[in-house]
C-alpha cells in the first residue's frame, strides 16, 4: 500500500470541528483520493473531547489514526493539542489555537490545566521532533471575520499550507459546503487564517 | 462515476431505498441513531420512531409478514430489549425481507457495556452479515434482503461505531422497486403455540445447514491470497484493521459470518502456515473453528475487551509496532486532565441533582444526559443499570432494605419513561411502593443528539401528531400523587421534593422544562459581583460550565451563561445579577 496522510482534527464539543472535516474531505475528494473519516461524537455536544480521523491517499485501510501515526494534528484549543500531541509522528506538524478552554475537572479545582502548553511545544519543534509548529488564535481570528464559530476555518487555512491541494480547491470546498449567508465571512476567515503563516514566515 | 461520502449509517440508509425497502423502524442509540434519520429523507420508505426497541421489532415483523420489506435498527443494548420477539420471529420467518440492523461499541465510546451482538445471531439462529465499510454498508444491507427472503429467516445486519461512524466513498445505484407480496393467512406457520413451534424448530434447524452451505459459495466471503506465511480470519472493522497492520498477509474476510463456512475456512487453515483469528470482543469465530478442529490462534493475544488496533496486531503478530512513538518528556510528566462530557449551561436537569445531594436521598438513576448527574460535583445518583431500571430498581431498593424507605428517588428521562419506565411504576404502585419518581421531561430525546419521541407532538418525518401527556398516564397507571415543577424554581423544585419523598405512596414528579439547547430564545448572560462575592463556592456546586473558578474570585462566562437563574437562587450574597448581555 502506498503512503496514506494521516490528519487528526481534536476539539470540545460545540467548536465546529464537523465543518471543518467536512471542508477538508470535500478538498481530498475533488483530487479524486481515497478517504476514510472517523468521528467519535458520543457525548460530544455536552463539552467533551471532539475526534475526528481524516486519512486518505491511493487506498486507506483502517479509519482510525493511532499514537505516533498523525502527519498532522489541527487543535482547536490548546489543552486538545496538549492532550493528542503522541499522535503525532516524528516530524509530524501540529496546528493549534491558542484559545483555552477549561474542562470540568479544572472548573472544580480537582485538576490544573497545564501550563506553558505552548511553550512546551516549541521547545520539541526546536529540538526538531516536530517538523513546524503552528499556533495562532483561530478564535480572535474569527471573531475579526465576523463569526466566532468558524474558528476552525482559520485553522484549515493554516493547514492548507501543509497539503499538497492548490488553495483554490478549498476556496471551492467553501463555496460548495457553506451555506450562501455565510460563505463570506467563511471565505474571509479561511484566507485571515491562510495568511497568517505568511506573515510567520 | 460519482462516489459519495457516506457514513456506515448514511449507506446502511441508502441500501433500505435501493433495496425497495417500505417500512423502517428504530429507538434510537449511538451508534445506530443516524441509521433511521436518514432513512426518513426518503419518500418511499416509511419511518418511524418507535417507543423502544421490543415495539421497533414487532412493527418490523408485522411489516414484513404483511409484504413489504422492513429495516429495524437499534444499538446493541437495544438488541437485549427485542430478543424476545428476535428469538420466535426466526421460528415465523417472514414473508417480504426482515433485517435487524445492530450497532456494536466496542470501547464503549458512548453506552453502558460492550456486549457482543454476534451471539445473538447464533442465539436466534439467523444469519449474520458483516460490512466493513460504507459501500459494503449498502452492498450488503441489499443482499441480505435476498437472503432474508430466499431462506425465509430475518437477518441482523451488525455494525459497530467504526462502521456506523466512519465515513468513506461509495458508488449510488437507483431503488429497485419492489412489489408489496401479496398478504396469505398462514395459521401453522405464524401462530408460536407448542403445537405450530415444534415442526417450526425443525424448520430453523435445517434452514440452518442450508444457510451454512450457503456461506460456502456466497460472494460475502472471500478469501484474499497474499503471502501464505500468514492468515487472519477476520470481519467488519477487523479486516480493516488487519489490513493496514498486515498488508502482505492472506486473509479470510467474512461477510456472512454467522453460520460460518466451514469448507472454506478449512481450505484457508490448509494453505496458511500461521493462522490467527483478529476479532473484537467475544471468540465468537475462534472457538467455532477450534471446535473444528483448527489450530488457531486469537484472544491467547488479544484482548476480550475495547477495539482492537492495528499496532497492536502488528505488535502480537509481527513483534513489531507499526508507528514509533515521539518522546515527549514533558508529557508524562503531569496528567492531562480529562474533558469530561457534562450537563449544558442552563440545562433543566442539573437543579434536580443539585437538590438531591443537597438532601442526602439515595437515587436509582437511568440512561440519558442526566446519567451526568452522577459525576461531581452533583454527584447524585446511586446506581444506573440499563434504561427504564431506575423505577423498578427503585421499589428494589425499598423492599430490599426497610430502612431505605422514604429516602428512595428514581429518576428517569421522558423518552426513556416511555421506552421502559411505564410498567416499574405501574408495579411501585401495584406493589404498594412509597418511592418518588422524578421525571425529567426536557420534551426531547436529548442524548443521542434530539430525537422526538411520543410526549413531543411529531413524527420522525417531522409531521405533527399526538404529544401524550405524562401526568396522565401517571394518574392512569395508579400514581394519586402528580405534581409538575419547572426545574429552574429552586424553592418550589426543593419542597415539592422533600414532601413527596416523605409520603407514605407512590408520587411522581414532573420536572418539566425543554432542553437548553433547544430553547432558542434571546438570552442574557448573569454577571457576579465581585463586591458581593465573598467566594463561599455556593455556586460552584451546581457544577455549571459557565460558572468558572480562579485562583481568588468565581466568574461567569458570559459567552456560556444562558441566564437560567438557578445560581442565582444558590447564593446567599445576591452578588449574581443579570449584566447587559455583552458578549465576549
Ligand atoms: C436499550 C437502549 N436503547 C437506547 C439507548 C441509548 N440511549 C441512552 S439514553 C437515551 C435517551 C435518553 O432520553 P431521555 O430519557 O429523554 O433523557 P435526556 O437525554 O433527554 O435527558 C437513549 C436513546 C440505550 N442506552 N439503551
Amino acid at each position: 500500500m502506498t503512503k496514506t496522510t494521516s490528519i487528526l482534527m481534536g476539539g470540545v464539543g460545540g467548536q465546529g470541528i464537523v465543518l471543518a472535516s467536512k471542508l477538508l474531505a470535500h478538498v481530498i475528494q475533488a483530487h479524486g483520493k481515497e478517504l476514510k473519516i472517523s468521528e467519535i461524537h458520543g457525548m460530544a455536544q455536552r463539552g467533551g473531547s471532539v475526534l475526528t480521523y481524516i486519512r486518505y491517499g491511493d487506498e486507506v485501510a483502517s479509519p482510525i489514526i493511532e499514537v505516533g501515526q498523525a502527519d498532522i494534528i489541527l487543535a482547536s484549543e490548546k489543552l486538545e493539542a496538549w492532550r493528542w500531541l503522541p499522535y503525532l509522528r516524528q516530524g509530524g506538524i501540529m496546528i493549534c489555537s491558542t484559545q483555552e478552554i477549561k474542562p470540568m475537572p479544572v472548573i472544580t479545582g480537582a485538576q490544573k490545566y497545564p501550563e506553558k502548553i505552548l511553550e512546551k511545544l516549541q521547545e520539541l519543534a526546536a529540538a526538531g521532533k516536530l517538523g513546524a509548529l503552528y499556533a495562532i488564535n483561530a478564535l480572535a481570528v474569527a471573531k475579526h471575520c465576523g463569526e466566532p464559530k468558524a474558528a476552525n476555518v482559520a485553522l484549515l487555512g493554516l493547514l492548507a499550507h501543509c497539503l499538497e491541494f492548490p488553495l483554490q480547491s478549498y476556496l471551492e470546498a467553501l463555496e460548495a459546503v457553506v451555506p450562501e449567508k455565510y460563505l463570506e465571512v467563511n471565505k474571509n476567515t479561511f484566507l485571515l487564517g491562510y495568511q497568517t503563516l505568511m506573515r510567520q514566515q | 462515476m460519482e462516489r459519495k461520502l457516506m457514513s456506515g449509517n448514511e449507506a446502511i440508509a441508502r441500501g433500505a431505498y435501493e433495496a425497495g425497502v417500505r417500512f423502517a423502524a428504530a429507538y434510537p442509540g449511538t451508534p445506530s441513531t443516524e441509521v433511521l434519520e436518514f432513512a426518513a429523507t426518503y419518500d418511499e420508505i416509511h419511518a418511524q420512531w418507535a417507543p423502544n426497541e421490543k415495539v421497533a421489532l414487532e412493527e418490523g415483523i408485522g411489516a414484513a409478514l404483511a409484504g413489504s420489506r422492513a429495516l429495524v435498527a437499534m444499538k446493541h443494548v437495544g438488541l437485549n430489549v427485542a430478543a424476545d420477539p428476535l428469538m420466535t420471529a426466526s421460528y415465523v420467518g417472514v414473508n417480504a425481507g426482515l433485517v435487524v440492523v445492530v450497532a456494536d461499541d466496542p470501547g464503549m465510546h458512548s453506552s453502558q457495556n460492550e456486549q457482543d451482538s454476534r451471539q445473538y445471531a447464533r442465539f436466534a439462529k439467523v444469519p449474520l452479515i458483516e460490512p466493513a465499510d460504507s459501500q459494503e454498508a449498502k452492498d450488503f444491507l441489499k443482499l441480505a434482503y435476498e437472503i432474508s427472503e430466499k431462506f425465509d429467516t430475518p437477518v441482523i445486519l451488525r455494525s459497530s461505531t467504526r462502521i456506523s461512524h466512519a465515513q468513506s466513498l461509495v458508488i449510488l445505484a437507483g431503488r429497485h422497486e419492489v412489489p408489496i407480496r401479496p398478504y396469505e393467512k398462514n395459521i401453522a406457520k405464524r401462530v408460536m403455540m407448542p403445537a405450530f413451534a415444534r415442526p417450526r424448530h425443525v424448520a430453523v434447524e435445517e434452514r440452518l445447514q442450508k444457510l451454512a452451505q450457503y456461506a460456502e459459495d456466497t460472494p460475502l466471503n472471500m478469501i484474499e491470497w497474499r503471502d501464505t506465511k500468514i492468515g487472519v480470519i477476520c470481519a467488519g472493522i477487523s479486516y480493516q484493521q488487519v489490513r493496514e497492520a498486515l498488508p502482505e498477509a492472506s486473509i479470510l474476510k467474512l461477510g456472512l459470518s454467522y453460520p460460518l463456512p466451514q469448507q472454506l475456512i478449512r481450505e484457508f487453515a490448509e494453505v496458511v502456515e500461521e493462522l490467527y483469528v483478529v476479532e473484537e470482543l467475544d471468540p465468537f469465530f475462534e472457538e467455532q473453528i477450534k471446535a473444528m478442529g483448527i489450530k488457531v490462534r486469537g484472544k491467547e493475544l488479544f484482548p476480550m475487551t475495547g477495539e482492537i488496533h492495528p499496532n497492536l496486531i502488528a505488535e502480537k503478530i509481527l513483534g513489531r509496532p507499526l508507528a514509533e512513538k515521539l518522546e515527549v518528556p514533558a508529557w508524562e510528566e503531569e496528567p492531562v486532565p480529562t474533558r469530561p462530557p457534562v450537563l449544558c449551561p442552563g440545562c433543566p436537569h442539573r437543579s434536580v441533582f443539585y437538590v438531591l445531594k443537597k438532601l442526602k436521598l439515595l437515587v436509582s438513576g437511568d440512561i440519558g444526559c442526566y446519567t451526568l448527574g452522577a459525576l461531581p460535583p452533583l454527584d447524585a445518583m446511586d446506581s444506573v443499570i440499563c434504561m427504564g431500571a431506575s423505577i423498578s430498581a427503585g421499589l428494589g431498593y425499598e423492599k430490599g432494605n426497610p430502612e431505605l424507605k422514604g429516602k428512595i428517588v428514581s429518576v428517569i428521562g421522558d423518552s426513556t419513561f416511555f421506552h421502559s419506565g411505564l410498567t416499574g411504576l405501574m408495579d411501585v404502585v401495584y406493589n404498594q411502593g412509597s418511592t418518588l419518581t422524578i421525571i425529567l421531561d426536557n420534551r426531547i430525546t436529548a442524548m443521542t443528539g434530539h430525537q422526538d419521541n411520543p410526549g413531543t407532538g411529531y413524527t420522525l418525518k417531522g409531521e405533527p401528531t399526538v404529544a401524550l401527556e405524562i401526568g396522565p398516564i401517571c394518574k392512569a397507571l395508579g400514581v394519586k400523587r402528580v405534581r409538575e415543577v419547572d426545574p429552574y424554581d429552586l424553592p418550589a423544585l426543593e419542597a415539592a421534593i422533600k414532601e413527596e419523598v416523605a409520603a407514605p405512596e407512590p408520587s411522581v414528579i414532573i420536572a418539566r422544562r425543554a432542553c437548553a439547547l433547544l430553547d432558542k430564545s434571546p438570552k442574557t448572560a448573569l454577571n457576579i459581583d465581585p463586591e458581593k462575592c465573598k467566594v463561599c463556592n455556593s455556586c460552584m456546586r451546581l457544577g455549571c460550565p459557565a460558572i468558572v473558578k480562579t485562583e481568588d474570585k468565581v466568574t461567569i462566562d458570559a459567552a456560556l451563561c444562558v441566564g437560567c437563574g438557578v445560581c442565582v437562587q444558590v447564593c446567599k450574597f445576591n452578588a449574581i445579577v443579570k449584566a447587559g448581555g455583552e458578549n465576549d
